[in-house]
């Protein structure tokens, strides 16, 4: 059995259906983000998890043990929430060793947890001052102290980073891989920003409407999504996904003509942009947005009386095109995938 | 020009202060002269002040008696309202059920009859009790009529407690008692301490139950007051020194708890 | 938000902690809270019925605690005769002129005060302790530094000040008893509604005032349109708070003016007390405290509704 697994788990908020039948397998020392939009039911499984919100279907194992119906001071598991929940009237330093001190663990080792954790933070001057004086980013890392303290089984990380302004939230994003690095615990992180599932998972879970989309590692989500969701949701700028009637040139190009129905996706680094005359897709086009390193272009594909379809292309040189220019696209070999009416991919792309 | 602005502003904010406790202030004064003094045509700004008419207040037989029920009554009052508020306070904050907003504003209508309105019943009540004119009489009246207040003043306190740090002392291994016992009693504190001082002002100028249901032996330092209303020979200095040592705890009471104590007042309403 | 919303909503923020499926012992969620809730909501609950049944049971009977003995029932006549009492019809006259006139006064003073204290000056924090004072005077300390001190025809200062600008002094208690009391009571209420409006005042918009301010709005138009609808609220509050306690203005009549002369001075409140203790007759005045309470449970319903939209 791996270290923490859901076994079909459910819950239900009245009428709602909000979390439909979760099965997972965790290992030790795995750091899994869950990753979704809003309302997914990301945060409401963390907290099934945690023990905040109770189980209604299925059940919870940790190490062997069924936690299902366990409280969540018993279970071991140490959350760092979206908003610190640091205590106000507590120093850092009482912050940090709260849990140990209800453990009445010996207050000769609580200092020298308590040390070490805010040595590794960066906090060591700031031990006997509260929450009140410290800015966002200390605090953050208070929470954060206040759970590797404790060394638990799990670390549960709910949305950490989104109170975070953008330049504190890379840095910070950095540390706490670094951490999970040198610490080696299995994690589990909870954010809507694909970005940090992408660069801090080992392995990545997609949520939508309560339901696991796909697992995989971030590499196998971005190369091989499961479906159109997943397809759309990893990825920036996002895949290209387009009817198979609305542009039949391109379903012929990657051999989906046969599917009724469906999509064609494309990721914008796969569309190649050719001087009008070459290419199997004549384009106009509409829009440049030059990154610096990256160059965007969106390419409309008139035709047929109606309006076309627009096409992102992404190329890591700059371009002499401009506004209005005839193009023709092109989409690389072996590039593509094809999705059914429901979503679900049935080509693979190599 | 915002400079001139300012003064005129200032100037206008003082002038009509000052008018508006002008009347506080004379009482001060007064309380400070002899009663030649008091009386004196035209009004005395300037004198040498004495204690005599304090000392005078103080010598009446019934002062000390009022004084101490003032205290005993205020704070039994204050103690025993927070002993059945808090608890029904906690239960709704922390406990709460799809009734509990409905009790809440059930308990807050309590307060909104008039007074006047149980004054009979009350009234007979005591009187076959044997309880008029006591000070358990007067301590329940009192408690009574704070309670709603105290109960909507401590759930809001209790309310304000954000419920994940609740939730950070659970994941921390914190059990129930645990819970209350590290984290919202240190954080209630204030609460606590707010709604206990508007209470005890609340009782201490309770005038409409004092005047009523009590007089010689039970009577508070309001119905001491009221005994000043035609008394014989000249007596301003010492109404006015009475007064002042009646009024002054509560006053400076309220200025350093003004905001909170508004805010039980309003049942909130105004934010 | 209702009750429904609120359950859904609660586990995002963690509030609904009722179904204890994760706490130790699902018993402890049960009796606990019902426990704790039960002194106060047994209290209430005796202390707003018991009276309200007595009330209802002497008003229907003839009872005076001269004549303890008796008790035969009457019907409605202890209404008519409270109606019929020559001093009735002025004593509801006189609640709502006391009324309406301490309303007036403490929400126009009130609003005008608050605004010339709400930005900053030097002392502004003396300022507004000092303002806050009144409030917390006792009611008959109020009544008797008014009556004395104040209003005394001869040695009180607004005698002397009238004498000083050469008129003759006005002894308010006995020409204007009603004017009086209603001139202490608005005293010691105008700081309530003065620190309600500076506490409104204070969440009010300042980006709204100066786009108000570059559409080229000047102040009176800024006051009128952005101010006044902002405090329209709080006003409200204030209103319905004052309505439901001033009903209630009893001691400061029992110190000054005794309900006189002759019932110049006597509102519903004093009238009630009169007929309880000091004409001992239970029964009518059972009668007038239950018209008493029908006109104050129509501030306090909506009141309620009021505060019921704040209460989450």
């Amino acid at each position: 059995m791996a270290f923490l697994e859901l076994k079909g788990v459910e819950k239900h908020f009245g009428a709602v259906h909000a979390i439909k039948g979760i099965d997972l397998a965790i290992e030790k020392g795995e750091f899994v983000v869950f990753v979704g939009p809003s309302g997914c039911g990301k945060s409401t499984l963390l907290r099934m998890i945690a023990g905040l919100e109770p189980i209604d279907g299925g059940s919870l194992w940790l190490d062997g043990r069924e936690i299902t119906r366990l409280a969540s001071s018993k279970r071991d598991l140490a959350m760092v929430f979206q908003s610190y929940a640091l205590y106000p009237h507590m120093s850092v330093a009482d912050n940090m060793s709260f849990a140990l001190r209800l453990a009445n663990v010996d207050k000769a080792v609580i200092k020298e947890k308590v040390q070490r954790a805010a040595e590794i933070l960066n906090l060591t001057r700031y031990l006997e001052r509260t929450p009140r004086e410290l800015s966002g980013g200390q605090r953050q890392r208070v929470a954060i102290g206040r759970a590797i303290v404790r060394a638990p089984k799990v670390f549960l990380f709910d949305e950490p980073l989104s109170n975070l302004d953008a330049a504190l939230r890379g840095q910070t994003r950095l540390e706490i891989a670094k951490l999970h690095r040198e610490l080696g615990a299995t994690t589990i992180y909870v954010t809507h920003d694909q970005v940090e599932a992408m660069t801090m998972a080992d392995r990545v879970v997609v949520l939508r409407d309560g339901a696991i989309e796909q697992v995989g590692s971030p590499l196998q989500l971005y190369d091989r999504p499961a479906n159109r969701f997943v397809a759309q949701f990893i990825g920036t700028p996002q895949m290209n996904v387009i009817a198979t009637e609305q542009l039949p040139t391109l379903a012929g190009i990657v051999g989906a003509s046969g599917v009724l129905d469906g999509f064609i996706g494309v990721r914008p680094e796969h569309v190649v942009v050719h001087p009008a005359g070459r290419g199997r897709l004549p384009a106009q086009v509409d829009v440049i947005e030059s990154l610096g390193a990256d160059t965007l272009i969106y390419a409309n594909t008139r035709g047929n009386g109606h309006g076309g379809v627009t096409l992102i292309a992404r190329q890591n040189t700059r371009t002499d095109l401009k506004v209005g220019d005839e193009v023709g696209l092109d989409v690389l070999p072996a590039s593509f995938h094809v999705f059914d009416r429901q979503g679900h991919v049935v080509a693979p792309a190599h | 020009m915002k400079h001139f602005g300012l003064i005129v502003r200032s100037a206008a904010a003082w002038v009509v202060t000052l008018l508006i406790v002008f009347p506080l202030i004379w009482l001060v004064l007064t309380a400070f002269k002899t009663e030649q003094q008091a009386i004196a045509v035209p009004p005395q700004l300037f004198f040498t002040p004495t204690l005599e008419s304090f000392a005078e207040v103080n010598l009446r037989s019934d002062y000390l008696l009022h004084a101490g029920n003032s205290v005993v009554t205020s704070f039994l009052s204050t103690l025993l309202g927070l002993a059945i508020a808090a608890p029904a306070a906690y239960s709704m904050a922390f406990f709460r059920t799809k009734r509990t907003r409905d009790i809440l504003m059930w308990m807050l209508s309590t307060k909104m009859m008039p007074a006047v309105g149980a004054l009979v019943p009350v009234y007979v009540i005591a009187q076959t009790a044997g309880m008029l004119d006591t000070l358990t009489g007067l301590t329940f009246v009192f408690t009574l009529s704070n309670l709603p207040i105290m109960v909507w003043m401590l759930y809001s306190g209790f309310k304000d407690i954000p419920p994940d740090i609740l939730e950070a002392a659970r994941m921390d291994g914190a059990n129930v008692w645990g819970e209350f016992l590290h984290v919202i009693r240190p954080l209630a504190m204030g609460t606590l301490a707010s709604t206990g001082l508007l209470c005890l002002v609340l009782s201490w100028n309770e005038a409409f139950w004092s005047l009523n249901l009590s007089s010689a032996k039970a009577g508070t330092l309001a119905t001491l007051i009221a005994s000043y209303s035609s008394p014989e020979g000249l007596f301003w200095a010492k109404l006015s020194a009475a007064s002042l040592m009646a009024i002054a705890p509560i006053v400076v009471i309220g200025w350093f708890s003004q905001k909170q104590l508004v805010q039980g007042l309003t049942f909130g309403a105004v934010k | 938000m209702s009750d429904a919303e609120l359950s859904v909503a609660a586990p995002l923020r963690g509030g609904d902690t009722s179904t204890g499926a994760t706490r130790e012992g699902t018993a402890v969620s049960r009796l606990l809270p019902r426990a704790l809730m039960a002194p106060a909501v047994i209290t209430l609950f005796l202390w707003m019925i018991v009276p309200l049944v007595m009330t209802l049971y002497f008003s229907a009977v003839r009872y005076n605690l001269m004549q303890p003995g008796d008790k035969e029932f009457v019907g409605l006549a202890n209404f008519e005769y409270f109606v019929t009492d020559p001093d009735f019809g002025p004593s509801v006259l006189n609640t709502l002129l006391l009324l309406g006139s301490v309303i007036a006064i403490t929400v126009v003073l009130g609003v005008g005060l608050a605004l010339l204290v709400n930005e900053p000056f030097p002392g502004r924090g003396i300022v507004r302790v000092l303002l806050i004072s009144p409030f917390f005077v006792m009611p008959t300390a109020n009544a008797l530094l008014w009556k004395h001190m104040m209003m005394n025809p001869v040695y009180g200062v607004l005698a002397q000040v009238s004498i000083f600008f050469g008129t003759t002094p006005v002894d308010w208690l006995t020409d204007h008893p009603l004017f009086s009391v209603i001139l202490m009571v608005a005293w010691q209420w105008l700081p309530f509604a003065c620190l309600i409006f500076i506490t409104s005042l204070q969440s009010l918009d300042r980006d709204q005032m100066e786009a108000a301010g570059m559409d080229g709005a000047n102040a009176l138009q800024k006051f009128w349109f952005l101010t006044l609808p902002h405090l329209g609220r709080p006003i409200a509050v204030v209103i319905m708070i004052e309505m439901i306690f001033l009903m209630s203005v009893f001691a400061e009549i029992f110190t000054t003016t005794g309900g006189g002369p002759g019932n110049e001075s006597t509102n519903v409140a004093f009238l009630i007390f009169k007929q309880a203790l000091m004409n001992f007759d239970v029964g009518v005045a059972s009668a007038g405290a239950l018209f008493a309470v029908v006109l104050a449970n129509i501030a306090a319903v909506f009141l309620i509704r009021m505060i019921g939209k704040n209460l989450d």
